[in-house]
Order: structure tokens, then C-alpha cells, then sequence
């Protein structure tokens, strides 16, 4: 069963690579009533664009589709963020996300997204299907912080 | 411009500073213009200033070992200098420390340059 937000939004856009910025700044804008730590909001937005550049670089290489965004503010200071797109899909995620496998080497990609957005969350989950698309969720709990804690 | 690039005859140094966010949508325009400075010169040494840099991916972190690479082929080196924490924490995951130093210099001592 599906647990209720306290806050969700649901955003949809083409995969143009100029909408990597604009995926970072409505997450970060939405989870700022939340009053995240710096060095959180950086994490979570740099997970954001790792996931949100996956679907403009891979799954709709060559073409443009439509990217899905869905942020929810759940209970205990957690964000839940899912990225879908409707692309190539992955045929081996597991693969897929050994840290430097990447199938661009040519195109100067590390193979480092993955890695990246599952030591920036708390739970990453993928999955995928083969000319279907694939579907990345990303969990963070948020410290919680006294107001006494000097940042404005 | 997301980069001013300069060189240095006297240390046969090319420094790059770049500026604003690095990721999938701003690599290329960051990469094209450090690329043409170091094939027009063939230098010893690339310094990477990422002292205006926002924000960076693993687009950046591509950007790193691509130069990386080519001044490797030129047997030449490069240096990051400057970047903040949040930038510092996505170098030391790709293990960027592995290919070059990543130092924090504070003053510069030729226009636009920095003399190490
Ligand atoms: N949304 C997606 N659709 C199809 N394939 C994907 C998708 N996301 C990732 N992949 C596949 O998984 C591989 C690994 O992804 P990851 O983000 O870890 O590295 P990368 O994108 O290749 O390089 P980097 O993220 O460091 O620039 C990709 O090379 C690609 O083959
Ligand atoms: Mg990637």
C-alpha cells in the first residue's frame, strides 16, 4: 500500500539536456520548506541529475521522450524521489550498476551515476524492462535540525 | 562565459577556470575551448580552477579524466585547484585524487593565472 505524502508534486518534461538544471532546481525548491542542510540539498540534487541525465544520454538516446519526476515528502523527514522514463531500458541492472560500467566510454561518461546516487540516498531502487523504459527511486531522510544550529 | 582559459609561456601552463554548474548539458561547451588551448600550445601542465564551480555531476567527473587523458598523452599533468566541499565530495567518490592533486592555493601571482 502506498504510504500518504505530506507533500508531493509530479512534474513531466522532454529529455533536452537543458532540463538537467531545471530537474535540480524543482527538487530543491519543493524539499525547501524542509530546510535541508547544505551539504544534503547538494546530494540530492546531484542524485537528481545523475538519474534525470540517464534518461536524456541513454534511454532516449537519438530521440527526445518524456521524462517523469515525482518528489513526495513523507513523514519523518524522508524525500522520495521517482525518475521514469518510457526509453531503451536496461537489460542487466545489476550490471548496470557496478560502479564503471558505463556502455558511452566514447562519449566521456565514467560510469559513475549509479554509484553516485546510491552513496547520495539512502535506498536506491531500479528497475527495468527492455523497450520499455525503466523507473529509479531514491530515498533520503533528512537530519533533523534544531534552529539553534546557526545556518539561516 | 562558463570558462576563460589562459596560458602561461613561462611554465608552459594552461589554466582553465571554469564557472557555473558542470553537467551533461554544460560539459561540452567546457570542454572545447580547454581542448583548443592545450593542442594550440602542447603545455606541461593543466590547472583545473573549480573555484566558481556550483555545482558538478559525473559529467564533470568525465570531464576530469578526459583531460586527463590527452595531457597524459602530451606527458603532461593536471592539477584541481579550488573546489568546494560539494564539488570535493563528488572528485573524492570518482577517486579523482587517484589522477591528479587537488589543491586549495589562495593567492595568484600572474594576471589571471596561478603560479604554483
Ligand atoms: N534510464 C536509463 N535507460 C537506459 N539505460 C540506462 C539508464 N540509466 C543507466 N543506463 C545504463 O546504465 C549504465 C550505467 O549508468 P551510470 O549512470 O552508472 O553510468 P553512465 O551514465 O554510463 O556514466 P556517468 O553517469 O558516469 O556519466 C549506462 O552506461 C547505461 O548503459
Ligand atoms: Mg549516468
Amino acid at each position: 500500500m502506498k504510504e500518504s505524502s505530506l507533500n508531493e508534486m509530479t512534474v513531466q518534461f522532454p529529455s533536452l539536456s537543458e532540463n538537467e538544471r531545471f530537474a535540480r532546481l524543482a527538487v530543491s525548491g519543493f524539499i525547501s520548506s524542509l530546510d535541508p542542510a547544505l551539504d544534503e540539498l547538494s546530494e540530492i540534487k546531484t542524485a537528481v541529475s545523475e538519474a534525470v541525465t540517464n534518461c536524456i544520454v541513454h534511454a532516449y538516446r537519438d530521440t527526445v521522450g518524456i521524462i517523469s519526476m515525482q518528489v513526495r515528502i513523507l513523514e519523518g523527514m524522508r524525500v522520495y524521489i521517482r525518475i521514469r522514463d518510457k526509453g531503451c531500458g536496461i537489460p542487466d541492472v545489476a550490471q548496470a550498476r557496478t560502479p564503471l560500467f558505463t556502455t558511452a566510454p566514447d562519449e566521456e561518461r565514467a560510469g559513475l551515476g549509479f554509484a553516485i546516487m546510491e552513496s547520495f540516498t539512502d535506498r536506491l531502487r531500479v528497475t527495468s524492462r527492455e523497450g520499455k523504459g525503466t523507473t529509479v527511486t531514491m530515498l533520503r531522510t533528512l537530519r533533523t535540525r534544531k534552529p539553534a544550529d546557526g545556518e539561516v | 562565459m562558463p570558462v576563460s582559459v589562459f596560458y602561461d609561456a613561462s611554465t608552459r601552463t594552461v589554466l582553465a577556470e571554469l564557472s557555473g554548474d558542470i553537467d551533461h548539458c554544460t560539459a561540452r561547451g567546457l570542454r572545447t575551448p580547454v581542448d583548443e588551448e592545450i593542442l594550440k600550445h602542447l603545455p606541461l601542465r593543466l590547472i583545473l580552477d573549480f573555484e566558481k564551480v556550483g555545482f558538478m555531476d559525473s559529467s564533470g567527473i568525465g570531464l576530469i579524466i578526459g583531460r586527463y587523458k590527452l595531457m597524459n598523452d602530451l606527458g603532461g599533468s593536471i592539477i584541481a585547484v579550488n573546489p568546494s566541499p560539494e564539488v570535493r565530495k563528488v572528485m573524492d567518490l570518482a577517486g579523482v585524487g587517484r589522477l591528479c592533486s587537488i589543491i586549495y592555493q589562495k593567492h595568484r601571482s600572474f594576471v589571471g593565472g596561478i603560479k604554483l
